[in-house]
């Protein structure tokens, strides 16, 4: 030691409890990178399907989403640039933008992200601290103040003979201009649950579902192929370990057991299970809606009750109630249990009696 | 054989870095010129010291004797010369000073002559060995370093004693080498303390991800069951999951039982040690050699050639990092422990103690954290690799928001700070440190609690003492029948009184 090495030491600044030599679980920001790129194939089909207006619809929430996500940072003086890299505004914004019908003009998005960031998640303390789903806050606000711009859902391009281009979209959604002599309805249709809710079985919807097998059954609509795509990219979080199975599991459980049971019982009435697990939003709700970490329950126990209550609720909705979707009611009301949810099924401690759950 | 194993909840699966160190055999470590013996070197009272500066001690002398039944003392871990009995930095992850023995080496490393009334520990009652073990200042290598006796003592009997080979945490493989180096020394003290302890089962547990360690065990077990000892001993290995060396957890892989919410092993009939302290408790009861040395693993990329070192008690870490750095390294960051369980290390003057298993250099960090934690998203990762089945999430909020009772309520005491959860936490947040500021809060207010009740009993006492006092008087001076004074001066004369007391 002659030559007095210097000792190159740094003591640590935090003492235990963090691990700083092993390689780690994602961060919150890849866990949302990885969700959103779970969205990218169904996002994909649907616009495949039903033309420019998918596309126009998520961009514009998208922006609207940041941009109220940084005015809210700024003024809740938090750090803006952590925050808006967590990708956690991004998910909000694309599952809002795929509740909402893309021909809707452009205020619509712009306010249903105003409520969903603004109000569902920074008045209630920012992320983490949100007691209801903000995509969901959003778009039920939306939905409940103008039902009217909320029917506005596109036929499939197949159908159309002259669909719109990117420009006649924009064009649509800004100005609410069509190209000359086409009138909306000659775009829009009415989707499946729509159907079934107005006419019931006994109506075209009907016909077509109990003559022709699955897939070719609403093929006319293309709703099952975005849903099979969302499918793929929910199943691919599960691989990931992103997601637990417990409330996909439970949520579609829950609506097919619901919807089985009233088809067995009445298949005149009631339209079968596959029609409900992907005619409508139920696909995405299990995978990607009702899965929001912040907003589910945490416990397993919890997950599975939180799941199948909401697959339970969104058939109730879509047969019972006023709305051809219960996606988003269900989400909220059922969300608003899991406080409870989480008390009153939280695991029995290592050795405080009983059996090992 | 296949034996039944049992499962523990939750827990994750960790790259080892075991083969970084686990190559190359023990090696002693040169005796530096000054040692610091810690008075606190286990948990409980620290000892108290026996010598005065300026003494001469030799190697294996007791210098500072346990200050109550959960203590431990400390013996001088080479010859010299007492310099100072001062406070100094020791390897605690409070950073708290602690009161330390300083040795000036003589070089010589003198040993004190051994005992000879010591008897052969087989034919020695298991009281007076425990005594031995408690003389010799053993306590749990592994890194909790709990008074040996006082665990071999159990409150009530039990069946089945576990020799803890599992060394579960990363990096670490200063039991590992132990057991592949001296397997006999393991199994014959694992042998006495199964009379010791009446067990009628012993099982060596090691994790699968060291079949040497297994194979010598085995090996070596083949040996001396066929020798003379009839008993029922078995090599276990168990799955690698973090954190299976856990004692609950282990006692549960191992016989399926469940260790009570704030309860001891013995209350499920186990006694649980870890291979290290077993070696220590051999080395002790057969050749006389008390606690002065233990195996440390030094590794790391900071380290230019990660491996285990048998190194004095009261070696400064200093010295170590001085000869074992690679030449390049930069900006090292020195971990004591493991990287799940143990902390950075907050003076490199402090010393290597009997819990110091581990030395843990890192050139860089694995990556840069962000700055500061994200807020929590209730994901509910923690819940699933909590291995107690507590919220870990819940008790953060609830040690955040200081409501601490709560915390208590939902069983915060029962975390046995592993880490699994600030480990998969995507936010980042550093959980383990929140349950022990949680947990130290709460012992503070309970400490505070009963200072204020004996406080409060004192003051009672005293107002009844003064009342009986004025009584006695007021007696008395009837009795000699004094003309009565007026109140006043009666009134003050009690307030003299009590103002003196």
């Amino acid at each position: 030691m002659s030559d007095a090495k210097p000792v190159r030491f740094m003591s640590g600044g935090s003492a235990g409890g963090t691990s700083p030599a092993l390689p780690s679980a994602p961060t919150v920001t890849r866990v949302m990178a990885t969700v959103v790129l779970a969205l990218v194939p169904g996002i994909g089909v649907y616009a495949w399907l039903f033309g420019w207006g998918v596309l126009v619809s998520l961009g514009i929430t998208v922006a609207a989403a940041y941009a109220f996500e940084a005015a809210m940072l700024r003024i809740r003086g938090r750090p803006v640039w952590p925050f808006l890299k967590d990708l956690s505004v991004l998910v909000t914004a694309l599952l809002l933008g795929l509740a909402l019908p893309p021909l809707a003009p452009w205020w619509i998005p712009v306010l249903g992200a105003f409520f969903a960031v603004v109000v569902a998640k920074h008045l209630y303390g920012g992320l983490g601290q949100n007691s209801f789903n903000p995509a969901m806050a959003g778009y039920a606000v939306v939905l409940v103040s103008f039902p009217l711009h909320l029917s506005r859902w596109p036929a499939p391009v197949t159908l159309l003979d002259a669909p719109l281009g990117l420009l006649e979209t924009l064009r649509l959604t800004f100005l609410g201009q069509l190209p000359g002599g086409m009138a909306l309805d000659a775009i829009t249709s009415a989707t499946v649950l729509d159907r079934l809710r107005t006419e019931g079985l006994a109506g075209d919807a009907g016909a077509a579902l109990s003559a022709l097998p699955f897939l070719e059954a609403f093929a006319g609509h293309g709703v099952e192929w975005v849903n099979l795509a969302f499918l793929l990219g929910g199943l691919w979080l599960l691989y990931r370990r992103i997601i637990s199975w417990h409330i996909p599991v439970a949520l579609l459980g829950g609506l097919a057991l619901m919807a089985g049971a009233f088809h067995l019982a009445d298949t005149g009435q009631y339209a079968p299970p596959l029609t409900h697990l992907f005619g409508g939003a139920a696909i995405l709700a299990a995978f990607f809606i009702a899965t929001d970490p912040v907003t589910a329950a945490a416990t397993p126990r919890g997950k599975l009750i939180y799941g199948a209550a909401i697959g339970a609720l969104i058939y109730g909705i879509r047969v019972f109630g006023g709305y051809p979707d219960g996606v988003a009611f269900a989400v909220l009301l059922v969300g608003l249990t899991v406080p409870l949810l989480d008390q009153y099924t939280r695991p029995r401690t290592f050795g405080t009696g009983g059996r090992l759950r | 054989m296949k034996r039944r194993l049992w499962s523990f909840p939750g827990g994750v699966r960790l790259p080892g870095f075991k083969e970084l160190s686990n190559r190359e055999a023990i090696v002693p470590f040169p005796i530096p010129r000054f040692i610091v013996l810690p008075l606190a070197q286990h948990a409980g009272q620290p000892a108290e010291p026996l010598v005065a500066v300026g003494e001469r001690v030799l190697c294996g002398q007791l210098i500072a004797r346990p200050a109550a039944l959960v203590s431990a003392p400390v013996h001088a871990s080479t010859s010299g010369t007492v310099v100072a009995i001062e406070e100094r930095p020791v390897a605690h992850r409070s950073g708290i000073p602690q009161r330390c023995i300083v040795i000036e080496s003589d070089g010589l490393d003198e040993w004190l002559p051994p005992n000879a009334d010591e008897q052969d520990p087989w034919r020695t009652p298991a009281k007076q060995l425990v005594e031995r073990i408690r003389d010799a200042g053993i306590v749990g290598l592994g890194g909790a370093v709990f008074p040996s006796a006082v665990k071999l003592t159990p409150a009530k009997p039990v069946d089945t004693l576990i020799i803890n080979g599992v060394e579960c945490e990363p990096y670490i493989t200063c039991d590992d080498l132990l057991m592949r180096s001296r397997p006999e020394a393991v199994l014959r003290g694992a042998r006495l303390l199964l009379e010791l302890t009446g067990a009628r089962r012993c099982r060596v547990a090691v994790e699968d991800n060291k079949p040497e360690a297994a194979g010598a065990l085995e090996q070596a077990l083949a040996q001396v069951l066929r020798d003379d000892w009839a008993a029922d001993m078995a090599v276990v290995q168990v799955p690698t999951r973090f954190p299976a060396g856990g004692e609950k957890q282990l006692i549960r892989v191992l016989t399926g039982r469940e260790v009570p919410s704030g309860g001891l092993p013995f209350q499920v009939g186990v006694v649980c040690v870890n291979v290290g302290t077993v070696a220590a408790i051999h080395d002790a009861l057969f050749e006389g050699r008390p606690l002065i040395s233990r195996i440390v693993t030094v590794t790391g990329d900071g380290v230019a050639a990660p491996r285990n070192y048998e190194m004095r008690l009261g070696t400064p870490i200093r010295e170590v990092l001085e000869q074992v750095l690679r030449e390049d390294a930069q900006d090292m960051r020195v971990h004591i422990g493991g990287p799940m369980m143990g902390f950075a290390l907050p003076d490199d003057r402090a010393p290597v103690a009997k819990g110091t298993n581990c030395l843990l250099v890192r050139a860089q960090p694995a990556e840069t954290r962000p700055a500061e934690a994200m807020p929590c998203i209730r994901c509910g990762a923690c819940v699933e690799v909590c291995p107690v089945r507590l919220m870990p999430q819940q008790l953060y909020w609830h040690a955040r928001a200081g409501e601490l009772d709560k915390a208590q309520k939902q069983h915060l005491f029962d975390c046995i700070e592993c880490g699994c959860c600030a480990h998969v936490c995507p936010s980042r947040i550093p959980l383990v440190q929140y349950y022990q500021f949680a947990k130290h809060e709460l012992r503070e207010a309970q400490r505070r609690a009963r200072k204020a009740e004996l406080a409060r009993t004192r003051n009672e006492q005293r107002q009844a003492r003064l009342e009986r006092q004025k009584a006695e008087k007021a007696a008395k001076r009837r009795s000699r029948g004094k003309p009565k004074r007026d109140e006043g001066a009666e009134a003050a004369e009690a307030n003299g009184d009590e103002a003196a007391a």
